[in-house]
């Protein structure tokens, strides 16, 4: 169901997917929800698995497959069916009204992601201090940002956050 | 992404890279995992439906196996403090890699400021209001696109 609405990316439904698992449902903890970013952002694959991770824990694999089917299904359907039309619609006014309009709404979901996960995972100065570095090593470099994962798990498997 | 782009523009050479980057915007576009996306229109391409179904497989089955392996490890070894940290600084990492993209993916709205408050108020309606992301996309999306029309795309 959330498929549809996950205008720019998986990282954009997660706000909505806490919100049910975590705040409707009780499903877990903030922290356990965070975890399991984590966990599904250090794996290889799409990180849209992290559906797959959080169906998991909530229900098993069963739960794992129907929520990797309820997040990619509907939006595979849609951008399949979609193609002709973007084609067709290339360059007119009515594709950059959509584009410009969707957008915003994309990276104000994006943000939102942020900060729960931030939420979730600071809760001392060295936490808030490594996404804050994290922020600023992104913007200001071209740094593969699973150097800064690697980092992160060091940091905090050696207790030094 | 870059790694798909290096797979199917430089490596294979399926695509060239105009068609990469048109394909690429519709994917980031479209609602749904990108990655994903750009799978089923690649597939699509080449063998229509069947193709899209098989490439969007290939992607997530081996990936799928490895976040329930994953998982299951965590389950059982979840609780032992070196996990537990590595997995809590890696959570940490993860917000900050996504506050950057939210932050670098805003920095093109700098030119149109009146769209701004739309991302502002996507941002309180999920941090704070809470509401279900359904109403709030459609509550937003059609002012947003008419404020579009109106004052940047005339």
């Amino acid at each position: 169901m959330l498929s549809p609405l996950a205008f720019g990316g998986a990282s954009s439904v997660l706000p909505e997917l806490h919100r049910l698992v975590v705040e409707s449902h009780h499903s877990m903890s903030d922290a356990t929800f965070a975890r399991l970013v984590a966990l599904s952002q250090a794996a290889p694959g799409p990180n849209s698995l992290v559906f797959a991770l959080v169906g998991w824990q909530v229900a098993g694999v069963a739960g794992a497959l129907a929520a990797t089917v309820a997040i990619s299904g509907p939006s595979s359907l849609a951008i399949y069916f979609f193609m002709g039309f973007w084609e067709k619609i290339r360059g007119t006014r009515w594709q950059r009204i959509i584009q410009t309009g969707i957008s915003p709404l994309a990276i104000g979901l994006v943000l939102a992601s942020g900060c729960i996960i931030t939420r979730g995972a600071d809760n001392s100065w060295g936490t808030y201090g490594l996404t804050v570095a994290t922020v600023v090593a992104v913007l200001n470099s071209r740094l593969n940002p699973l150097w800064l994962i690697g980092l992160g798990a060091v940091l905090g498997m050696t207790g030094a956050i | 992404m870059s790694w798909a782009r290096r797979a199917l523009v430089e490596d294979r050479g399926w695509l060239t890279s105009e068609e990469f980057t048109s394909l690429f915007g519709l994917c980031q576009f479209m609602p749904g995992p990108n990655t994903l996306n750009l799978a089923v229109c690649v597939g699509a391409r080449f063998q229509g439906a069947s193709g899209a179904l098989v490439s969007l497989l290939g992607l997530l089955t081996v990936p799928f196996l490895v976040i329930i392996a994953l998982g299951a490890c965590y389950r059982h070894y979840g609780e032992l403090p070196a996990i537990r940290g590595a997995l809590h600084g890696i959570a940490a990492v993860t917000a900050g890699l996504l506050l950057a993209m939210g932050v670098q993916m805003g920095a093109d709205l700098l030119k149109k400021p009146l769209l701004l408050i739309f991302s502002a108020a996507m941002l309180i309606g999920v941090l704070f209001l809470r509401w279900p992301l359904l109403s709030l996309m459609c509550a937003l999306a059609p002012v947003s696109m008419w404020v579009a029309a109106r004052r940047y795309c005339g």
